[in-house]
């Protein structure tokens, strides 16, 4: 290996490292506690850092090794996004509503990685409330891209994104209403997957749209988004919307070496609605330059058309501030988070604490969502919404009868500058045109590095599957990335010096 | 020209969980405030609705009872408003597709003035639907600021809506008691209204008589007993009627009652009600509900009141007012069967009832046995304070006691003796009367001799007698009572003593 430090393993490598002794949780926990404290302050990844903690479960992850006890994750450092509740953990979703909140209890998912034995460094930077394509929108700072801080990482789940391309952690969660993972994940160049809507459990993620939200995983490579799977996916009966299924092996297509030596017969369809105007020439060309990889991998190619795809946006705009403007009525000074200091009366102590608690965002989103349900315009936007979301579904069924997967960009363009489209909201959410018919629909899709456009900054390839095929889908993720190296290219200036840990660097 | 009053209710009922509808706390009453009140009554962030199904299964039962079709697919939705007590800022409900549909209710109307007679009346459901309660505001004892007890949050409520086919303050408390014995007698509610288990509100109008087109109306919230829904009402549709007839108009309004004063006041006008925004709960799936399900349910279901009270008049001859009486609560009906026909278990809605001898199928005689539990039981409890659960006396023991009337054993007032024992002492009827003495002498030579001895006594009287005089019988009576220490067969004394004298 030309790197030998472990921020350059797969989460494999990290845990036979672990198992073997070469490492242990505790030094892989200070190393990255280490890297953080070195460049977070200016990329602002991460909101909230409990290092005691962080090394109390390292501690508690190699007794677990030292006894084989373990499981794959165990002893292994996860950025969590601060959307998920964390017993103990201050769990702010990017909010100053929520800015002094501890989370009382945990989050399935923080509850499958503790019991797995996995360690929390911290709690990444998002969107408030996970409303916003750029991370622009979080009380608590932009996020900046590691390819170029100049740029925005990408939203909600930008905090993640940024931590895992800058090796800031593992790998890290992510949550997904309208491309909150695959989007960041284009634009900071790593991997992440959205799955089947009701596979991972949302007990514990604070709500944005809950028809759409669905958490999933974001790493470095298609095979660490497998691993993470297995044990983010499962049954939850906290959850009515989370789906009773036999346990998958989100691995086993790719483990199935015999089978996936070529991908030949994979039928990929390339919706003509997501090469239209609206698609920047250096994305189009690095996807379509991925497509030809897939071809010569055995792949044949169909085109398809997903006609209603291009209603997803007003659709999503009138559903999701729909569902968000109940869901964050909670949000009301009374019981916990953000309470004026001073107010006249009942009315307006609700009106100055959510003033005073919301960003400009997510206010617009609230107004939207109130208008859209009130008496008298209830039937003319959010029925008809919901009958123009059952035809967007309809399109991926007809489609996937021609083809296995639908592949094409993750975003229209790369990484745009800080600022540039905070103040044009509509420009903002043509970020997610290519991602949102794929949460109105309840499908999975992912995002993997497909090469660079301009200013060198990454371009993602967005890979859509039929329901529950995440398995497929990352076998074809991972199969592109055994013969291509984007998925590794790391960004300048990522390089930390003088880390005390004992070991790393020796390792080989 | 005179007015007609219409009024429709709504009633809430508690559902008689142990849990909430959407999350695992109890829902038992009186604890400390917020003790009860888990992540998810407290609406913390990321917290879901799971719901309960024993909630559901209560709604369905409901609706069977009162004849409604079930919904296979029903919806909850979202009723959204700020409000200190309501923690995730609306109200987990059901809106445009409720779980129970259109049934009806037979009432029976007993008028308030006593020179009116009682009547049947059908009083149509329009639907009920399942939701959770909210928690309290206390206004008390926090120094002008408002505490907040989220105990009651997510107490599982079906609103049970009527169409507005009542007339009369007495048609609303007929309907509403009879719904109150109906949700009691399936056990879906415990019925206790101080604790808020059974709440109404009122929908009244009026208008003239043979208008067809209804008035408006005004919305009489949170009444808490049959009283002040009597009271609230009659005010209310006076209050209406002399308004209109002074030339006034209704604004649709919501108003309290206030019971100090009795009199209604407006709360809020139609202008400035919530529009509470409905939309479906994207955390819950709908809820499908399958025909075994259903079935399963009906199987379950108790013989109703109305079917009973049938019954009670048609096969065992009881009057009205006795059948109507015995059905007022499942316990005091099941204590009445009990003791008629102790070894045969209450009866399940829809078994056929099929007695050779159904006025005296295996136990006691149903009338006896009525006149009994409405004369001495009835008396007894009342006297106590106690209701017909904590009756002492097991419904097998006063069957064993009636059994030794019915045949003669021992006399009604041997009977009433025995019967305090039980009361107080327990024990069974057989072991009192042995112990007492009390088994009635029907032994022909005993009498005969006591009837003789009284003849040969008194001379004078039985000439008396003999001479057409037959008031003096009752003194025969009389002495051979006394001489038999009141044991002698009051029938077989007076066969004898009237062939004696002859």
């Amino acid at each position: 290996m030309t790197n030998p430090s472990p921020i350059h393993f797969s989460l494999r490598q990290i845990s036979d490292a672990l198992r073997s002794k070469k490492i242990s949780s505790v030094e892989l926990t200070q190393m990255y506690l280490e890297r953080i404290a070195a460049l977070n302050p200016a990329l602002n990844a991460y909101v909230t850092l409990n290092a005691e903690t962080s090394l109390a479960q390292a501690r508690h992850a190699d007794v677990m090794l030292a006894q084989k006890n373990s499981h794959p994750l165990t002893g292994i450092p996860f950025a969590q996004k601060d959307i998920f509740c964390a017993k103990g953990w201050r769990t702010t979703c990017g909010s100053k509503m929520l800015e002094n909140f501890i989370a009382p209890y945990d989050a399935h998912v923080i509850q499958q990685f503790n019991d797995a034995g996995a360690v929390n460094l911290g709690k990444t930077n998002m969107d408030e409330f996970a409303m916003g394509s750029s991370n622009e929108t979080s009380y608590f700072g932009a996020v900046k891209n590691p390819w170029n801080h100049n740029v925005v990482p990408g939203g909600s789940s930008g905090g993640s994104a940024a931590a895992v391309a800058a090796r800031l952690c593992a790998a890290a969660t992510g949550t997904d209403t309208g491309g909150s993972i695959r989007q960041p994940a284009a634009l900071c160049g790593i991997s992440g997957i959205k799955p089947t809507y009701g596979v991972v459990s949302r007990y514990g993620m604070i709500a944005f749209a809950s028809s759409l939200d669905q958490a999933g995983p974001m790493a470095r490579s298609a095979e660490d988004l497998a691993l993470m799977l297995n044990t983010m996916a499962g049954f939850d009966e906290r959850d009515s919307t989370s789906l009773s299924r036999p346990t998958e092996d989100y691995l086993r297509d790719i483990n199935n070496v015999q089978g996936g030596k070529s991908l030949s017969g994979l039928r990929i369809g390339l919706p003509k609605e997501f090469f239209a105007a609206g698609l920047n020439e250096d994305v189009a060309q690095a996807v379509m330059a991925a497509v030809a990889e897939y071809q010569k991998l055995g792949a044949t190619v169909v085109d398809i058309s997903l006609p209603n795809s291009k209603l997803s946006i007003p659709v999503y705009y009138v559903l999701a501030p729909a569902e968000a403007s109940s869901n964050l009525s909670r949000f009301d000074g009374v019981r916990y988070g953000h309470r004026a200091k001073e107010y006249s009366d009942l009315t307006d102590m609700y009106q100055k604490s959510r003033a005073q608690g919301f960003g400009a965002e997510v206010k617009r989103r609230i107004m939207i969502g109130t208008y859209v349900l009130s008496h008298g315009y209830y039937d003319a936007y959010y029925v008809q919404a919901q009958k123009i979301r059952r035809m967007i579904a309809q399109d991926f069924t007809e489609a996937f009868k021609h083809c296995d997967v639908i592949m094409g960009p993750s975003a229209p363009g790369t990484a745009f500058n800080i600022g540039e489209k905070s103040d044009d909201p509509v420009s903002m959410y043509l970020q997610d045109i290519y991602t949102i018919a794929v949460n109105l629909a309840g499908l999975p899709g992912m995002s993997i590095p497909a090469g660079f456009g301009k200013n060198n900054l990454p371009v993602g390839l967005q890979i859509i599957g039929n329901y529950f095929t995440e398995a497929q889908m990352l076998n074809v993720a991972h199969r592109y990335q055994q013969i291509t190296d984007w998925h590794t290219r790391l960004p300048q200036n990522i390089e930390v010096q003088n880390i005390q840990s004992r070991h790393i660097g020796a390792l080989t | 020209m005179s007015w007609e009053i219409v009024i429709g209710l709504e009633i809430h009922t508690q559902l008689s969980t142990q849990s909430k509808i959407f999350s695992g706390a109890s829902t038992a009453f009186g604890a400390e405030p917020n003790t009860q009140a888990c992540a998810v009554d407290l609406a913390l962030p990321g917290v879901l609705p799971v719901l309960n199904r024993g909630a559901v299964e209560r709604a369905i039962k409901f609706g069977l009872a009162v004849g409604a079709h079930i919904a296979p697919r029903s919806v909850f939705a979202r009723k959204n408003y700020f409000y200190p007590d309501l923690p995730k800022g609306y109200q987990i409900s059901q809106f445009d597709q409720p779980v129970v549909g259109q049934g009806a209710l037979t009432i029976q109307v007993e008028p308030l003035s006593s020179n009116e007679k009682s009547y049947e009346k059908v009083v149509r459901i329009t639907r009920a639907h399942l939701e959770e309660d909210a928690g309290k505001s206390l206004h008390e004892d926090f120094h002008g600021l408002t505490g907040i007890d989220l105990n009651r949050a997510g107490t599982p409520l079906l609103e049970i809506v009527s169409e507005p086919d009542m007339r009369s303050a007495a048609e609303a408390v007929a309907y509403a008691r009879a719904m109150h014995t109906l949700v009691r007698w399936i056990d879906i509610c415990d019925g206790n209204m101080q604790e808020g288990s059974f709440r109404c509100d009122a929908n009244v109008s009026v208008r003239r008589a043979g208008d067809e087109k209804l008035g408006t109306r005004r919305e009489i919230k949170n009444l808490n007993s049959f009283k002040f829904l009597q009271q609230a009402i009659e005010y209310e549709a006076q209050w209406q009627i002399d308004t209109l007839e002074s030339g006034g108009k209704i604004q649709q309004a919501t108003v309290l009652f206030d019971s100090d004063k009795v009199e209604t006041r407006a709360m809020r006008s139609k202008e400035d009600a919530h529009d509470y925004r409905y939309f479906p709960d994207p955390d819950l799936l709908p809820l499908a509900i399958s025909d075994e399900w259903i079935a399963d349910i009906q199987a379950t279901l108790p013989e109703l009141p109305q079917a009973k009270r049938l019954r009670y008049v048609r096969d065992l001859g009881l009057s009205e007012y006795d059948a109507n009486t015995l059905t007022a609560s499942r316990e005091m009906a099941d204590f009445f069967e009990g003791a008629l026909n102790p070894s045969r278990p209450p009866l399940i809605r829809g078994e056929a009832h099929s007695s050779p001898d159904k006025k005296r199928s295996g136990g006691v005689a149903a009338k006896l046995c009525a006149n009994w539990m409405l004369g001495e039981v009835s008396a007894q409890l009342n006297r106590d304070g106690l209701d017909i659960a904590q009756c002492p006396i097991q419904p097998e023991q006063l069957s064993d006691l009636l059994k030794r009337i019915a045949d003669e054993t021992i006399s009604h007032a041997a009977a009433k003796e025995v019967f305090k024992v039980l009361w107080s002492e327990g024990g069974s009827a057989d072991a009192i009367i042995e112990a007492k003495g009390l088994k009635q002498v029907s032994d022909v030579g005993a009498l005969e001799k006591i009837v003789d001895e009284i003849i040969a006594a008194n001379p004078a009287q039985v000439a008396e007698y003999r001479s057409g005089k037959e008031k003096v019988f009752g003194f025969f009576v009389g002495l051979a009572m006394k001489a038999s220490k009141g044991k002698a067969n009051p029938s077989q004394l007076n066969d004898i003593l009237k062939r004696k004298l002859a």
